[in-house]
């Protein structure tokens, strides 16, 4: 019945597959994206196949290849159905013991279950996971039943019901005015109303019309739009058919970074598919609408999320922001009105059109409803993609899904929205996760990145950190931007260096202004948020770095000296022996003490300590060595 | 044709839908600083100089006015503290660039004696008057921008030299002699 023509087809195709299927039928799922193929997830599915192959189990159990659950630095992860058993950091020699226990026995291996560093406790499913928890997976739920590269597995869950809803019972006006009512913002990071820029694309003057997917995270560690391209393309390209049908599109693109392979083979794959099945193409399932999709691979830089940026990209030319004040939406692609969205707001639009937007309102916060993913990493104790309602605290974030902070270090700040999101500090914690709220802190929603630091943590250094990330993906169009950040640069990391001087602070301000107000981009206009909240909420800690000299975190090398307390030195002559510089001075018996001018501080002598008497101090002199010069013989 | 009328620096102009706020305001003989501006060429937006406060819907916002289309009802402020802060701090970072000719004039005017910036002179500020007049006045593209980001540069393309040696009309839109002296050699 392929392709298919019409609603009821689509239905009777889906009843098919699903009687295809038994849902007792034991399935072993398999994560291969990016992270865990890192962590050697392919060999995996190998195994697994061998294995049911030596039992003769090939035809009775289904090894199936899916997509991320967000857990990866616990991978590679293995969920067994139909009982759902999650396992982790599974590896090939465990798999004959998972076919045999729990596959054919039901029994649980357990220790390969998710087991809790704080509580001890272990989960076999992932609700029972703290990490899992207090999330809200709308976008990620199906990522670990489905197989990307199969459309089957995605109408059997119920895919494309919305986009067969839209085109036969819903005018492109009402499917604009669902999205608006829904108040989707834009998950790329602007959080511009989806609905709006919808209706103003389409009724912009100027045919063609396009519309784009941009699967072009280039924030470092942030790979949202990746998972769910890897894990469930089907969801994008369903929601840019229906965008098209909304806006009057007939071509759309799928912009994918470089960097991402596997995105760009699933969704290739999937847009075949989706054509064999007549939900692409010419005369979409039977409604005369005909949409057709391209993949583009640019080559990734940060700038390029911007949306003019990407469309000249795509045009074949560099990809450099355009200076025009009309909105891409007006004047986008070749000059032609053009619709931009994010990966996951494209994915979102499915479920808005299924279940309404009154649904998708109160999920979330007044002004920003739905969910949103966040890329969870830093100083905490469980890392990962996290999809959480809109409206939860900073805090519970952390604390609750990120389990606190390691090591029983304290909280210092986070930063959201990725480099060129602000820091926030202890003191704003209760914040909800909002649009509008993040941004009154001075920082942003972002496109998801969330970074967490603790006490080790300098908050003048890390400002000099973002800054020379965005110094190096500044595309060096306008001046505000590339001689602004040049210059930050500079300042900063002359400031970390213990070469600050007065009047740098106000030298940075002036900078940021001008970049805030007076770049072409948002780029350069975002990217002075790291350094004003760090000046605002940490402004001790630059004062200390150039007047005293000083650096409270002892994270600047230039600002700190390594000190052996002759307290506890217990002449172990361990870092005696360790010290590259030959530094350390002491002996068998001999309170050991650190010769300044040779040591060259890259903290050898401070990690191998067993006694804790190799010291950092900072802004303050070094104590002269004990008893004189002469090391001085242990008291027994 | 559509006129529109907007108010610059407290004074009605009529302007021509589809021009620029630069454009609007030379004609009613109100000057801003320009260095990558060219009439020839298509706007580019890069140096920022010619930043101006806008009012629209009560909001203030600031905007590159060679760039900038007139709509009808637009207050626009040529010279408010704001805009003359962002001048002055562009100057600062163009001087260690370019320490003479149409950049130091600026400054001067502006009352700039120094940067606060280390020099790191390359006597070019990548505004790509050479480069755009190059594509699109010749059509030749002998001159370009090689590498991004912090380490962009401008190159002649050495095998077109020739068209060079005979046209030279680039050499007087460089406001930073740049390329005289490149194709000294
Ligand atoms: S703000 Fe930065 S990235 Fe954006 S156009 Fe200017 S130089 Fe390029
Ligand atoms: S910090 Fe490194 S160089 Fe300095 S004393 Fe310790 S081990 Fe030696
Ligand atoms: S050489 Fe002169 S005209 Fe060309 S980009 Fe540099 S400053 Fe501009
Ligand atoms: S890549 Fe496998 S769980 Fe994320
Ligand atoms: S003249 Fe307008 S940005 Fe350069």
């Amino acid at each position: 019945m392929k392709p298919i023509r019409s609603p009821e087809d689509l239905e009777r195709l889906r009843k098919e597959i699903l009687a295809k299927r038994e849902p007792s039928k034991p399935c072993i799922t398999v994560c291969v994206s990016t992270g865990c193929v890192a962590q050697g997830s392919i060999k995996l599915v190998e195994a697994f196949k061998a294995e049911l192959e030596k039992q003769g189990l090939t035809d009775r159990v289904e090894v199936k290849e899916t997509g991320c659950v967000g857990f990866c630095e616990q991978g590679p992860r293995v969920t067994i159905y139909p009982q759902e058993i999650y396992y982790f950091k599974v590896k090939p020699e465990d798999v004959p013991e998972i076919v045999s226990k729990t596959v054919l026995k039901n029994e649980i291996v357990e220790r390969l279950l998710y087991k809790d560093p704080i509580t001890g406790k272990t989960a076999q499913i992932l609700e029972e996971i703290p990490f899992y928890k207090y999330q809200l997976r709308l976008l990620l739920e199906n990522n670990a039943k489905i197989n990307p590269k199969n459309i089957e597995d995605y109408i059997a869950i119920g895919g494309y019901s919305a986009l067969a809803k839209a085109l036969f019972k819903m005018t492109p006006e009402q499917i604009i005015e669902e999205v608006k009512k829904s108040n989707l913002r834009g998950r790329g990071g602007g959080g511009f109303p989806t609905g709006i820029k919808w209706e103003t694309t389409r009724n912009a003057p100027g045919e063609p019309k396009y519309v784009i997917v941009n699967c072009d995270q280039g924030d470092p560690g942030a790979f949202m739009d990746r998972t769910v391209m890897e894990g469930n393309p089907h969801s994008v390209l369903e929601g840019l058919i229906i965008g098209a049908y909304a806006i009057g599109a007939h071509r759309g693109f799928v912009y994918v970074r470089e960097e991402y392979p596997i995105a760009a083979e699933n969704i290739s794959i999937a847009i075949e598919q989706a054509e064999e099945y007549g939900l692409l193409g010419g005369n979409i399932l039977g409604s005369g609408f005909s949409f057709n999709v391209e993949v583009y691979r640019g080559a990734g830089a940060f700038v390029s999320g911007e949306s003019s940026a990407l469309m000249t990209a795509i045009e074949g030319k560099v990809g450099e922001p355009r200076p025009k004040y009309i909105h891409t939406a007006v004047k986008g692609l070749w000059d032609k009105p053009s619709c931009l969205n994010n990966t996951k707001t494209w994915a979102t639009i499915p479920l808005i059109i299924l279940k309404g937007a009154e649904w998708f309102r109160n999920i979330g916060t007044k002004g920003s409803s739905g969910t949103m993913i966040f890329s969870l990493v830093g100083k905490v104790n469980n890392t990962g993609l996290v999809e959480v309602p809109m409206g939860i605290t900073l805090r519970d974030l952390i604390f609750k899904i990120g389990g606190g902070i390691r090591g029983g270090k304290k909280f210092k700040a986070v930063q959201t929205g990725g480099p060129s999101g602000g820091f926030i500090p202890e003191q704003y914690l209760d914040t909800p996760v909002d649009f509008d709220e993040l941004t009154k802190l001075g920082s942003m929603m972002g496109s998801g990145g969330m970074i967490v630091m603790d006490e080790d943590a300098c908050m003048v250094d890390m400002a000099r950190y973002f800054i020379d990330f965005l110094l190096d993906e500044s595309c060096g169009k306008c001046v505000p931007c590339r001689e602004g950040l040049r210059a930050m640069s500079k300042i900063l990391n002359d400031i970390c260096e213990g070469k600050g001087k007065d009047g740098d602070i106000e030298k940075i301000e002036d900078l940021a202004e001008v970049m805030k107000e007076a770049s072409l981009c948002a780029l350069g206009r975002t990217a002075v948020n790291p350094v004003l909240t760090s000046l605002k909420y940490f402004r001790n800690e630059w004062e200390e770095h150039i007047k005293e000299k000083k650096c409270q975190a002892k994270a600047c090398k230039a600002l700190i000296n390594y000190y052996i307390d002759p307290e506890k030195c217990q002449a172990c002559m361990l870092c005696l022996r360790e010290c590259p510089a030959g530094a350390v001075i002491g002996g068998k018996d001999q309170v050991h003490w650190i010769d300044q001018k040779k040591c060259v501080k890259c903290g050898t002598c401070y990690e191998l300590c067993r006694f804790g008497a190799v010291v950092k101090l900072t802004g303050e002199p070094i104590p002269p060595p004990p008893m004189g010069v002469k090391p001085i013989r242990k008291k027994k | 044709m559509v006129i529109v009328t907007l108010n610059i620096d407290g004074k009605e102009v009529k302007a021509k839908e589809g021009m620029t706020i630069l454009e609007a305001a030379k004609q009613a003989g109100i000057e801003i600083p320009t260095l990558c501006y060219d009439e020839k060429l298509e706007p580019y937006g890069a140096c920022r100089i010619c930043s101006v406060e806008i009012e629209k819907r009560g909001k203030t916002q600031i905007v590159a006015s060679c760039c900038y289309p007139v709509e009808d009802g637009l207050k626009v402020k040529t010279t408010s503290d704001k805009i003359i802060k962002i001048r002055k701090i562009i100057l600062e970072l163009l001087l260690p660039l370019s320490p003479t000719g149409p950049i130091l004039s600026l400054a001067q005017k502006y009352g700039v004696e120094k940067s606060r910036f280390p020099s790191q002179r390359t006597d070019c500020i990548l505004c790509g008057l050479c480069t755009r007049y190059c594509a699109e006045v010749k059509g030749e593209k002998a001159v370009t921008f090689i590498g991004r980001g912090a380490d962009k540069k401008i190159a002649l393309v050495p095998e077109k030299a020739g068209v060079c040696a005979t046209c030279r009309e680039c050499y007087n839109l460089c406001p930073s002699g740049k390329i005289i002296d490149e194709t000294a050699v």
